[in-house]
């Protein structure tokens, strides 16, 4: 019987399996964020047990809150730095070098396909467009990460997707992993992995199967996947050259050796076919309530938010500045742009992007999670709209109060130019 | 271990998130103590308005589909915790709450939705229903004026484990 990328990963990685259906991986690397690691570190320093399992395999940023905005974030991130140095953890990101966790950890190679990931942060699951196991768990799984590089999961069962013909123009992966989230609803995966195939994945770029991956936690999914291919190891081309000789036909094989059997067995598999998708946007509070963003026109718009760990990277501020040139935003509407990495906020700056974004009317903020859940700056006030790139709609997610409409960088410029919910094909 | 079973409070809703439990402001707090004020202040829920009236005496929360979607922040059993709820019952769980929960040495129990009707029923007809949970021999006895409604449920053993140990700190620490 053939197994899925998951099984043969669990398999690999298999430390122990104390009770029927429990299994202890271990750990090909943990990430750390300043939100949900300090109470993790200032346990392990009251156990009186201040290690790593491994300084090279542990990396830690700084992005939700940077820079710091009060006494208290502040107090976060001098915990996470300071445990950071102490543990001679070298893959450490503060100001200057630091963006958003799921954008900038990739952009690092520090993601390979078959690898075991874990993170205090739902979004972990974005990692696993590399042909990872990779998935968000809590503060306590994250201190036993860190300290002994071991993770418990019940085995999760997989989910195929596969997804029938090629995106229409104007429709993004954003687009496509909202219909999937529709069809599947906010618990359809839970406890599961959502395998992502079909032509359409073949032909996206990492950044589009990351914003595919990021997303599989909102219906509820452990981890998305996608099978590693050419376009994988380009993208890690630079980091894993020496590994493979030098050979990419070598790495391609190495990273093909994680692909799904032929006869796996999934325990369900759904077609979606998108073809004839159109752009998308939620509506309500919860992502899997989804609409065509057409029949969303009467929307006004407060705040239109792009980047995130969703839709942050470069190619994202590449449509929706191809949206936005030589336009200006409308009269009453705030638009806030957020490279998640510096290396994009200096490739969007090189290419003229920033510019871009300035002369239409757009703030430009400091790589960061920032707007994205609230807690920092872009805040909503009560009763406000925003058009978001990101990946939550819960009521006050970015403020109190606050509507959140989820669409693709694409439809959250051509909302900034209205300032209503638009259809962006006719911008593009 | 901890100690589990008292009053309830019925949060009768599906897919109560994270973020309502506790919302993202709080995350920037470093002690556990801090969050107590905060928890489910957000929460949407028709007729609940005040969360610490509610806190003062519940032990145990009851409630539909999908509890704890969204962020993995384990601050949200942390808030249930400080508020003195040990013990979760829903018809389903956001896997990452899930392991939170028993991450921590706390109960969070699944049970059928008709068997949540049955309870949400047997509660709301008797104010001050208490909830006593023998969790070694996993049955709940709700109890009301001089009615009581006896419960079965399932822990898996991993479960059982990490509410014996205490946790997943303590079970990883004696294990690997
Ligand atoms: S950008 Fe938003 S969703 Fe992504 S890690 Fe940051 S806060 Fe979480």
């Amino acid at each position: 019987m053939g197994k899925t990328i998951t099984q043969k990963i669990f398999e690999a990685h298999l430390r122990d399996e104390p009770f029927e259906g429990t299994k202890v991986i271990n750990l090909d690397a943990v990430f750390c964020h300043e939100i949900t690691t300090p109470i993790a570190i200032n346990d392990l320093i009251s156990r009186n047990k201040d290690r790593v399992f491994d300084a090279t395999k542990v990396k830690a940023v700084i992005d939700h809150v940077t820079p710091s905005k009060d006494t208290q974030s502040a107090t976060q991130a001098k915990i996470l730095r300071d445990w950071a140095h102490r543990n001679n953890i070298k893959d450490f990101f503060d100001i200057g070098a630091n963006g958003v966790c799921h954008a900038l950890f990739p952009e690092q190679g520090f993601v390979r396909p078959g690898y075991t990931v874990i993170m205090g942060d739902s979004h972990t699951c974005t990692h696993g467009a590399f042909g990872a196991f990779a998935a968000g768990v809590g503060s306590t799984d994250l201190e036993v990460g860190i300290l002994k590089g071991v993770c418990a999961f019940r085995e999760p069962k997989t989910i195929r997707i596969d997804i029938v013909g090629l995106m229409p123009q104007g429709v993004f992966a954003k687009d496509v992993i909202l219909e999937i989230i529709r069809t599947l609803t906010v618990n359809g995966a839970t406890d599961r992995v959502i395998e992502f195939h079909g032509a359409a994945v073949t032909a996206m770029t990492m950044e589009e199967r990351m914003t595919l991956a990021n997303m599989a936690i909102e219906a509820g999914g452990t981890s998305g996947v996608c099978m590693p291919d050419e376009v994988t190891v380009e993208y890690l081309w630079k980091f894993v050259k020496d590994e493979y000789q030098n050979n990419k036909v070598v790495a391609l094989a190495a990273f093909k050796k994680w692909h799904s059997d032929p006869d796996a067995v999934y325990e369900k598999t759904i077609k979606i076919d998108i073809s004839a998708l159109e752009p998308l946007t939620t509506v309500g509070f919860k992502p899997d309530q989804v609409k065509k963003i057409k029949d969303c026109a009467d929307v006004k718009v407060n705040q239109v938010y792009i980047g995130s760990c969703t839709n942050g990277r470069l190619s994202d501020l590449r449509i929706a500045a191809g949206v936005l040139k030589g336009k200006t935003i409308a009269f009453g509407v705030r638009g806030i742009v957020s490279p998640a990495t510096p290396e994009i906020f200096k490739q969007a700056n090189a290419e003229g992007l920033i510019q871009i974004f300035m002369d239409a009317g757009f703030c430009v903020t400091n790589p960061t999670c920032g707007a994205c859940l609230g807690m920092s700056n872009g805040v909503l006030a009560e009763g406000e709209v925003c058009v978001s790139t990101t990946n939550r709609n819960f009521f006050g997610r970015m403020g109190k109060g606050g509507t959140v409409h989820l669409v693709s960088p694409a439809s959250a410029a051509a909302s900034a130019l209205t300032g209503h919910l638009t259809d962006p094909r006719t911008y593009l | 271990m901890k100690s589990f079973g008292g009053p309830v409070l019925i949060l009768d809703r599906s897919d109560i998130n994270t973020d309502e439990i506790i919302p993202a402001k709080y995350l920037t707090e470093v002690s556990k103590e801090a969050l107590k004020a905060h928890c489910l202040e957000d929460l949407r829920l028709d007729g609940f308005s005040n969360a610490s009236a509610a806190f003062t005496s519940a032990r145990v929360v009851i409630t539909r589909e999908n509890f704890g979607c969204g962020s993995s922040r384990e601050h949200a059993p942390w808030a249930l915790e400080v508020n003195g709820i040990t013990v979760v019952i829903a018809e389903s769980y956001a896997r990452i709450f899930r392991q939170n929960m028993f991450n921590c040495g706390m109960l969070a129990i699944e049970l059928p939705r008709e068997t949540i009707d049955d309870i949400m029923g047997f509660c709301g007809a008797y104010a001050n229903s208490t909830c006593s949970v023998d969790w070694n021999g996993q049955a709940l006895t709700f109890t009301g004026n001089t009615k009581s409604l006896i419960i079965p449920f399932v822990l898996n053993q991993f479960d059982h484990a990490l509410v014996v140990s205490g946790g997943w700190v303590e079970f990883a620490d004696a294990n690997y």
